[in-house]
């Protein structure tokens, strides 16, 4: 047929310019070991089809988006509220983030339990590192640029965090703010680093890592006692790929592709569902009624930073960053012959089953922040009535003096109010109205000292107060010694006495 | 591959130079040499050129890198009234290094605490920790900070959590009336405190940036 006959020209004129043809079908129909055709080798390809996704939102974004200091929160306020469906843009490019992140971490953990940075591939693992930083790179920038209060502010922990490098600290503080404060420089700054600089290294990185799985194969299935030995590594999977082995297209690429498209999919949901975070509060450093918080990429730092004791605070912002990576990047040299099954290295089991409980649990706790006061409990959480039923005049005193002096945005009373202290419905179990008195005036262990804020009759209040939070059948604590010092008869407390009745 | 390929006789009649150049200049040692010649000789100028570039482009990069000094200046807070004795106000002030397209960027908050007639203490909002905004409560003299529960009493010293020392402090004066600080950058643990100071531990000391 003609027509045929002319596209097949069309095609020609092409290829024998293009002359692409060989190099795609080799890439295409290169032979894989049949088990590698496996929804387990689906997460690489997912994670750089969401690179792609984020590369086109992104650019949808920017369309609109001002990226200047001045201008940014405004602009991310018209998207949501004035283009149509500009939000929806917003929502997209955020979840796709937070699933690419999740995605890299997700194939990290499956190349690393299924042995497949061992010899040949140490450099394909090594350039995943660099692809892992690189995407939690994007992944903090981009939170800059969504400018509100927590971009202002976890941006500023930031800055802190690096100014405590030793003699070049605040050298390297104005290189970040492009200055002296985060303001319409240190946006730019990060703006370019998002949008060129970093963007442009994952694309570097990501080019030479898929260049390398093509031309090193894909890592056959881990089978237990398949040793991995340099000198005959190549020639047993050759033969594993070329005598049992399946065209890559279509027999391995079919679920890439479908994982693929179901990912997007369930980024398109959630965007759908979930919209767009923020953004939050204008990013105005005068407004200082404001709670940062990181995305959840950085949660888990952000707890850990809570739990640091002082002492220890700078050399690990400093040095634990450098030993996890170089870490990860010894990996493969390190362990780069041997067992690849799972199944026969529980080190490895047990290192990754650790780190996600770890990082599982710090995000948790990043989500409810424990060790934060609770800045509003004082003015609107109630102590609950049953404590005050048979309260004398000066306990109910001592109840003000507890809600006034924001006793209560640190220590919780039925199930309201801060956690940063002990939670003190039943403090007077365990605790004696001189032990009250004592931690009161003088604090310590996280707890300050309210001495100088407190006059004797408060604290007669406050102390009068605490010592009925005892359950009604619990006696409170009391000191057996105390009554024969004030000379008055011995009389142990009676349970029913004061007690509060739960 | 494409010579396979019937329908297109002639993908591979081209010969690409890529391939074709080495194997004539092994031939030819003469030639080589010169080639090599001119081959480093381009590649000695570019780097020459390349070299002549960087400085300008590093020194345009390394522009911020400056002194704490050259940020600083001094600025007014407003009359004195405005703060009463005994008492400890939220200020806010222009940053006296600016850009065009800070916008709100460029507001700094302090607070302010008349100590006694001629006494103030003028503190960072940021907390020594990590600098998040520390907020006051006057009722209980606490400054509290919402990141991870850094506690400072009224004075600036550290009460509680995780920082190390107290809230960084401005040099202040008054000046016909007004109160004038020294500002002009964010404070951090690598501008605003000497070691001294961290192992003091106490927020008394003026921040000398
Ligand atoms: C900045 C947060 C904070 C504030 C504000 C605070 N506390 Fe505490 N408090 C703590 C912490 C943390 C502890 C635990 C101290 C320890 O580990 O010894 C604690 C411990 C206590 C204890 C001992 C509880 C026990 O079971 O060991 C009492 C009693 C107490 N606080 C009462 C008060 C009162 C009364 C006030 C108000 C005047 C107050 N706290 C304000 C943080 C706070």
């Amino acid at each position: 047929m003609p027509r045929i006959k002319r596209t097949q020209r069309i095609y020609d004129w092409f290829e024998r310019r293009l002359q692409l043809e060989g190099p795609i079908k080799d890439a295409a129909l290169h032979p894989v070991p049949r088990e590698t055709a496996s929804w387990w080798y689906v997460f690489g390809s997912g994670a750089f089809t969401l690179f792609l996704f984020q590369v086109v939102t992104g650019i949808l974004l920017a369309i609109l988006y001002v990226p200047s200091a001045g201008e940014a929160w405004n602009s991310l306020n018209m998207l949501n509220h004035q283009i149509p469906l500009g939000w929806y843009i917003r929502a997209l490019h955020g979840w796709g983030s937070n699933f690419m992140v999740a995605i890299v971490f997700i194939h990290m953990t499956q190349v690393f339990l299924f042995g497949a940075y061992k010899y040949p591939r140490e450099l394909t693992w090594i350039f995943g590192v660099f692809l892992l930083i690189a995407t939690l790179g994007m992944a903090f920038t981009g939170q800059v640029l969504r400018f509100d209060q927590d971009a202002y502010w976890g941006l500023g922990i930031g800055i802190s965090m690096v100014s405590r490098v030793p003699l070049i600290g605040g050298g390297l503080v104005h290189l970040l703010l492009g200055g002296p404060i985060m303001a319409g420089a240190t946006m730019a700054r990060f703006f370019d680093l998002h949008v060129f600089v970093i963007p442009g290294l994952l694309f570097g990185f990501a080019g030479l890592h898929i260049w390398m799985v093509l031309k090193l194969g894909i890592n056959e299935w881990p089978m237990p006692g398949r040793i991995v030995r340099r000198s005959t590594y190549v020639e047993e999977y050759n033969r594993l790929a070329h005598e049992d082995g399946i065209a890559f297209i279509p027999g391995a690429f079919w679920k890439d592709l479908a994982f693929s498209a179901a990912m997007v999919a369930a980024v398109a949901l959630c965007a759908w569902l979930f919209g767009p975070s923020g953004p939050g509060g204008p990013p105005d450093p005068a407004i200082i009624q404001t709670n940062p918080k990181p995305d959840f990429p950085f949660l888990w730092i952000f707890s850990i930073l809570a739990y640091l004791p002082p002492a220890l605070e700078t050399p690990v912002i400093l040095v634990a960053p450098v030993l996890a990576i170089l870490g990860l990047l010894a990996v493969p040299l390190v362990a780069g012959e041997g067992e690849k099954s799972w199944r026969r290295r529980p080190v490895a089991v047990l290192a990754v089953a650790f780190i996600a409980v770890g990082w599982g649990e710090f995000t948790q706790l990043g989500t409810t922040t424990p060790w934060s006061p609770h800045m509003d409990a004082w003015s609107s959480d109630p102590i609950p009535v049953r404590y005050l039923r048979t309260a004398t005049p000066l306990v109910r005193e001592g109840a003000n003096v507890f809600q006034e002096k924001q006793c209560r945005n640190c220590h919780a009373i039925g199930g309201l109010g801060g956690q940063r202290g002990p939670a003190l419905d039943d403090v007077a179990t365990r605790m004696t109205r001189d032990q009250l008195r004592f931690k009161v005036v003088t604090g310590g262990g996280n707890m300050p000292a309210f001495g100088k804020n407190l006059s004797a009759p408060e604290i007669q209040a406050l102390v009068a107060f605490l010592s009925t939070l005892h359950p009604a059948n619990e006696r409170p604590a009391y000191t057996p010694s105390r009554p024969y010092l004030t000379n008055s008869p011995p009389q142990a407390p009676h349970p029913s006495g004061s007690g509060n009745s739960f | 591959m494409t010579e396979n390929d019937p329908s297109q006789p002639q993908t591979s009649a081209i010969p690409t130079p890529g391939l074709s150049a080495p194997a004539v200049g092994a031939q030819d040692p003469r030639l080589v040499s010169r080639r090599w010649l001119f081959f480093q000789a381009a590649l000695a100028i570019n780097a020459l050129v390349g070299v002549g570039l960087a400085i300008p482009v590093i020194r345009y990069l390394l522009a911020p890198w400056r002194k704490d000094s050259s940020y600083k200046s001094w600025v007014s807070l407003g009359r004195i009234e405005a703060f009463p004795t005994g008492e400890t106000r939220l200020a806010v002030f222009k940053n006296p290094f600016t850009r065009p397209m800070d916008g709100i960027t460029d507001n700094v908050a302090c607070y302010v605490r008349h100590v006694a007639s001629d006494q103030f203490q003028v503190f960072a909002v940021n907390c020594a920790h990590l600098g998040c905004p520390v907020r006051w409560f006057p009722q209980s003299q606490l400054f509290m900070c919402p990141c991870h529960g850094g506690v400072y009493y009224a004075d600036g010293s550290r009460a509680s959590g995780p920082p190390e020392r107290g809230l960084f402090t401005y040099d202040w004066k008054i000046v016909s009336g007004e109160l004038q600080i020294f500002a002009g950058q964010t404070p951090t643990l690598s501008n605003s405190a000497k070691l001294v100071n961290i192992s003091i531990g106490e927020g008394e000391s003026p921040c000398r940036g």
